[in-house]
């Protein structure tokens, strides 16, 4: 006997907004899936039992990677691997397509949703496991006491939760400037991929600006990096799988070896995709070197507030910060 | 229970069930030699007592109650009609191996448990039932997907290929099964059905992998005997002949 998720009514809406209209009548007991490999383990443990699942997978309006002008434009619904695929990315956007090639595995990512992975609750173990804490609208933090495990855990902006972001390609989205289009009863509205992500100081309950009622439709990358240097790195323990224990994700132009503009950003270490904005201060202007790979590894991790078993994560924040500087040498 | 007095009514004499390897054997002694007169199967054994799980279905069906589930699965349903209003139909059609399969599927039911449970597909396996292991791979549409995490229903479209439908219908075994045997890839044998999926759906899109390629698509599936070099070995020799 396997677990057997709860009984809910499955909704296969086949346009935008007739998905609305589904999530309007259910308000709060409406949840929205598309690969589902967040939400089934949810299901599976019981701890969230929605009445109504909505899979918006088939949403023609949702799929797909489409040039728009300015910017190139990405499905809520389009599968990680399509993302890996995609020659346009692949030209234009390489930092997302390492990112995408890096989450879970092979056979996550075939089904496994961009939109997906970017609103997927934090991996907390203790969370996960259905303990009463901040998150799950209790009064206690399991993962920040004397005994508790929490290496892989947060060292910046911890409000009572001390849960970090488990996305791959949020950070990269992040260094990109990605604006997330929102769907909410037929009107769209953005925000930027820095807002979309929230800490625990805004609500505890949430890693996004997302709410019931919300549909994320489309992720949509400006055309200012396209074409940049990047560089992708993640850490984490097993190489399939596992969450990323620090990742870094950097989008940088240069000039005759000269840094003109950069953005990093770090998963794995906040709630939510931290800018390395002094790392960022630093290399603007500055030509690619050792000289620089050492100021970035030292500023890198700067006020980082370690727990118990995760001081680890901070010279290896150093670390990725220094080789993502090195990759522009 | 009374004996199938609606069967002729809603035309249940016509539906074969599907084989279900839990319950539909030949009953043999396990030892002839002391057996006895237990040469007849005992009249209460563990099986569904004093019925057979075809009459006790039937006997379930009939009585209007919209479960026709396998009666030791599906107890947490407690027969409860759930008459979906505007959600999916229950009875849909599956293109699993080939053959289209008419099944009644309620919405939280997972593709693994489907092909296991319904189809009685056992070759697929259920390791850990949260995308973590690979043993339930099955391809949709070619791709490998983990069926212990994808609704039955959001297969719907897909055609599913099981590691029952890769060998050739004269019972040739798939380049990838038979290079498999050659390079000892199975130990215990629990993952390869699963590793047999994820190697085919790599075949059928990249006909002649590199072994980092090779690697890197077969690494979504765990083998806890650790034969992973056997595998990769096996997956490069079928390159050559798939």
């Amino acid at each position: 006997m396997t677990d057997y998720m709860h009984a809910f009514d499955l909704y296969t809406p086949a346009s935008l907004a007739d998905a609305a209209k589904l999530l309007d009548e259910h308000g709060k007991d409406a949840w929205i899936v598309a690969g589902g490999k967040d939400s089934f383990d949810w299901f599976k443990d019981r701890h969230k039992q929605p009445k109504a699942v909505v899979d918006v997978s088939g949403l023609k309006e949702l799929r797909g990677i489409r040039d728009g002008g300015d910017h190139v434009s990405i499905g809520a619904a389009t599968t990680l691997t399509e993302i890996e695929e995609s020659k346009l990315l692949r030209d234009n956007f390489p930092l997302l397509v390492q990112a995408a090639a890096k989450v879970a595995s092979p056979q996550i990512r075939n089904s496994g949703t961009i939109g997906g992975n970017v609103s997927q609750d934090t991996r907390c173990t203790y969370y996960r496991d259905g303990f009463p804490c901040y998150r799950a609208g209790g009064n206690s933090c399991y993962a920040n006491t004397p005994t508790a495990m929490n290496r892989e855990h947060a060292l910046f902006e911890a409000v009572r939760c001390v849960a970090v972001t488990p996305s791959d390609t949020a950070p990269a989205l992040v260094a990109l400037e990605a604006e997330m289009a929102i769907s909410r009863g037929g009107k769209v509205r953005t925000v930027s991929a820095e807002k979309f992500f929230i800490g625990p100081d805004v609500d505890i309950t949430r890693m996004t600006v997302l709410e019931a009622g919300d549909i994320l439709t489309e992720i949509r990358l400006p055309k200012k990096w396209a074409g940049a240097s990047s560089y992708f790195e993640k850490v984490a323990d097993r190489e399939t799988w596992d969450f990323a224990l620090v990742s870094i994700a950097m989008a940088a132009r240069t000039e005759g070896g000269m840094v003109k503009d950069v953005r990093v950003a770090c998963g794995g270490v906040q709630c939510t995709p931290r800018r390395l904005t002094e790392v960022e201060d630093l290399m603007k202007g500055e030509k690619a070197g050792p000289e620089l790979e050492k100021l970035a590894r030292r500023v890198a991790a700067r006020g980082a507030k370690a727990l118990n078993f995760n001081h680890f994560k901070i010279p290896l924040m150093g670390n990725l910060a220094a080789r993502a500087a090195r990759s522009l040498a | 229970m009374t004996e199938n007095r609606h069967d002729e009514a809603l035309g249940l004499e016509a539906f074969e069930f599907p084989p279900d390897p839990a319950n539909d054997f030949e009953w043999v002694p396990a030892t002839p030699e002391i057996a006895g007169e237990l040469d007849q199967p005992p009249e209460a054994d563990w099986r569904t007592a004093g019925t057979t799980r075809r009459a006790f279905l039937r006997g379930v069906v009939c009585s209007g109650v919209a479960v026709s589930a396998s009666a030791y699965m599906f107890t947490v349903q407690s027969g409860e009609a759930r008459a979906a209003v505007r959600g999916v139909e229950r009875l849909i059609s599956l293109n699993v191996n080939g053959k289209t399969r008419r099944v009644d599927v309620p919405p939280n039911e997972t593709l693994a448990q489907t092909i296991r449970y319904r189809l009685g597909l056992t070759g697929t396996k259920i390791g850990c039932n949260r995308a973590e292991c690979g043993a339930c791979t099955v391809l949709a549409d070619d791709t490998p997907i983990y069926s212990c995490s994808t609704l039955t229903h959001q297969a719907r479209g897909a055609r599913i290929t099981t590691v029952e439908g890769v060998a050739a219908p004269d019972g040739t075994l798939h380049p990838v099964q038979q290079a498999f045997i050659d390079e000892l890839g199975p130990q215990c044998g629990f993952c390869t059905p699963g590793q047999v999926m994820a190697a085919v759906g790599l075949l059928k899109k990249n006909p002649k992998p590199t072994v980092d390629e090779a690697r890197r698509a077969m690494s979504g599936n765990l083998c806890r005997c650790g034969a992973y070099p056997h595998y990769l070995a096996g997956v490069m020799r079928a390159a050559g002949r798939a």
